[in-house]
């Protein structure tokens, strides 16, 4: 079988509440490891050896970016858990919270040890306000039983619930988040490891990515690389959802078939297409189920949303261009006009009233967005157009207007 | 000065977070009144116009008058093949207003949101901080019935 449970481990085994039940189940063992017997530097090697790389969708290599952020000359550094999941179709990191808490406290407090941090946050979004408690009572346990301070380290958490914006998923829109303003991407470079959070060195990763590290810590990195594909090593967390018999959260070795997933463990049937990687992911057509999920294919968050025939192409698209011309920032105009007039577009052909024109610009749009957008929304707004375009293009051409017969009924 | 203002300002002093600083007064007084907008601004040291420009970029402040309790029904693409539509209609019937409304009473308003990460119980809504998922219209009637 390909799941296998190395993020969600604990999630249904310990109890969420308790930390005795964590620490009975290894909990705190990676941290304890990691301070008697290893260097930040070291800590940073075994990482990087692993091969983790960050599973917000980005993938950069979790290793690389820590040792940047070590090296980095700061007198204070920090380290941020993305745990703003506003990806469409992704709540993997709700259920990882809801389950087990403890795993990204000890997490965090041995990226803080690596790169040098005193300070953490936690970035919970606001809609996961009911994980707000339960999240604090496990930071108030460890600090109790004094995991977040001893030999000479310590690491103060706070949660920074955030109020409601898809952009502040995007790390330097959250740092600013956090800083207490709009969330504005900024410009990069400088990237976060060198000057993030109030200028400072600071490492952005997602509570996902966090789960692999105390396990990566105690199994060891070769452990760790042995499990998934050349490019993507480990296991990855998706959440399915849509026209499926089984939604929910499955955890499986990189490179698993998107079949498996879809229909083996959500039983999904009469299958159309499939977008992975949520709003801003791609559409995989069902002739190609088969195609794996890893770095090197498609991934993104991990967000799957099923579509069944009974679906409409176009009017999917659209709601995810409705989507990105709310959530955009507004700060560079390639991605504040283009989701606008994008939108636009699709509500045209939605309603049948497409032209021909329209239908090349729309290609042109993509492409002008996704090269010159300053950050990742308005880099990756247009994927499901451009996806289309490629497996539906018939669907585009049905819905223009001088092309069309009389009889022609849009849903 | 409004008094509850007054009260958060004093607790988070000159160096408070903005966006925490609003949202706590969003809690407190239900929206974030012109006023309440200049007493922030004034006390952080910074203009009216960066106090509404976040005030107005995040989902959950508003500068609007909101109910007593806000209900956020997710329109996103999982809930939307959930046919959140009758979601919507069903709120809007026991209600009697539409979205972007408030009740004469003001009990409740009524606002569309994106996604809110329970697809996997789509179709679903919060209402202020709480989130309820596999809806029907027999379900939304008694959730209501609970806050009224």
């Amino acid at each position: 079988m390909p799941e296998k449970r190395v993020v969600l481990k604990n999630c249904g085994i310990i109890d969420p509440e308790d930390i005795v039940s964590y620490i009975a189940n290894d909990g705190f063992n990676a941290l304890d490891k990691v301070l008697k017997e290893m260097a930040p530097a070291e800590v940073i090697e075994e990482i990087n050896d692993s091969g983790l790389r960050g599973r917000g969708g980005a993938g950069f290599p979790t290793g690389l970016k820590w040792g940047f952020a070590s090296k980095a000359e700061g007198d204070e550094k920090y380290v941020i858990c993305n745990a703003d999941e506003g990806e469409v179709g992704t709540f993997k990191d709700r259920y990882t919270l809801e389950g087990d808490p403890f795993t990204p406290i000890e997490a965090i407090a041995i990226a803080s040890y690596a790169v040098g941090a005193s300070k953490a946050y936690i970035y919970l979004r606001a809609e996961y306000h009911h994980l707000f408690d339960l999240l604090e009572g496990a930071i108030k346990q460890a600090g109790e039983r004094g995991f977040l301070e001893r030999s000479g380290f310590a690491v103060d958490i706070e949660i920074y619930e955030g109020a409601g914006a898809y952009i502040c998923g995007e790390e330097t829109a959250l740092i600013e988040s956090i800083e207490g303003k709009r969330g504005d991407s900024r410009p990069r470079p400088p990237f976060p490891p060198s000057e993030g959070l109030w200028g400072k060195p600071t490492i952005v990763s997602n509570l996902e990515t966090l789960m692999n590290v105390p396990r990566i810590i105690l199994e060891g990195a070769e452990w760790f690389s042995r499990m998934g594909t050349e490019q993507s090593k480990g296991t990855k967390v998706f959440s399915v959802s849509g026209d499926v018999g089984k939604p929910g959260v499955y955890e499986l070795l990189m490179g698993s078939s998107l079949r498996e997933l879809v229909e083996g463990l959500a039983l999904a049937e009469n299958t159309k297409m499939v977008q992975v990687g949520g709003a801003s992911g791609r559409i995989v057509p069902y002739e190609n189920m088969d195609t794996s999920l890893s770095f090197e294919t498609v991934l993104g968050a991990g967000g799957v949303i099923v579509f069944n025939e009974s679906r409409d192409v176009i009017e999917m698209v659209r709601k995810n261009a409705e989507f990105f011309e709310e959530e955009s920032c507004g700060k560079c105009f390639p991605c504040r006009e283009g989701t606008k007039r994008m939108s636009e577009i699709l509500t045209r052909f939605s309603q049948g009233n497409g032209s021909k024109r329209e239908l090349e610009f729309l290609e042109d749009l993509s492409e002008t967005m996704m090269l010159t957008s300053l950050c990742g929304l308005g880099q990756a707004a247009p994927n499901s157009v451009v996806d289309t375009l490629k497996y539906y293009r018939g669907e585009y051409e049905a819905r223009i207007q001088e092309a069309r017969t009389p009889t022609v009924v849009v849903s | 000065m409004d008094r509850i203002v007054q009260e958060i300002l004093a607790q988070h002093g000159k160096g408070g977070s903005l966006v925490t600083i609003l949202k706590e007064v969003q809690d407190r007084c239900m929206y974030l009144s012109e006023n309440a907008m200049t007493d922030v601004a004034r006390s952080l040291g910074i203009s009216a116009g960066e106090v509404y420009a976040v005030a107005t970029f995040y989902s959950f402040l508003s500068p609007k008058p909101l109910g007593e309790n806000t209900i956020r029904i997710c329109r996103s693409t999982p809930c939307f093949l959930k046919n959140c539509e009758t979601v919507v209609k069903t709120v809007e019937r026991e209600l009697g207003i539409s979205v972007g409304e408030t009740t004469g009473d003001g009990k409740f308003s009524l606002q569309l949101t994106n996604c809110i990460g329970a697809c996997d119980m789509a179709p679903a809504m919060m209402i202020n901080k709480r989130t309820h998922g596999n809806l029907t219209p027999d379900k939304i009637a008694r959730i209501l019935g609970e806050y009224k």
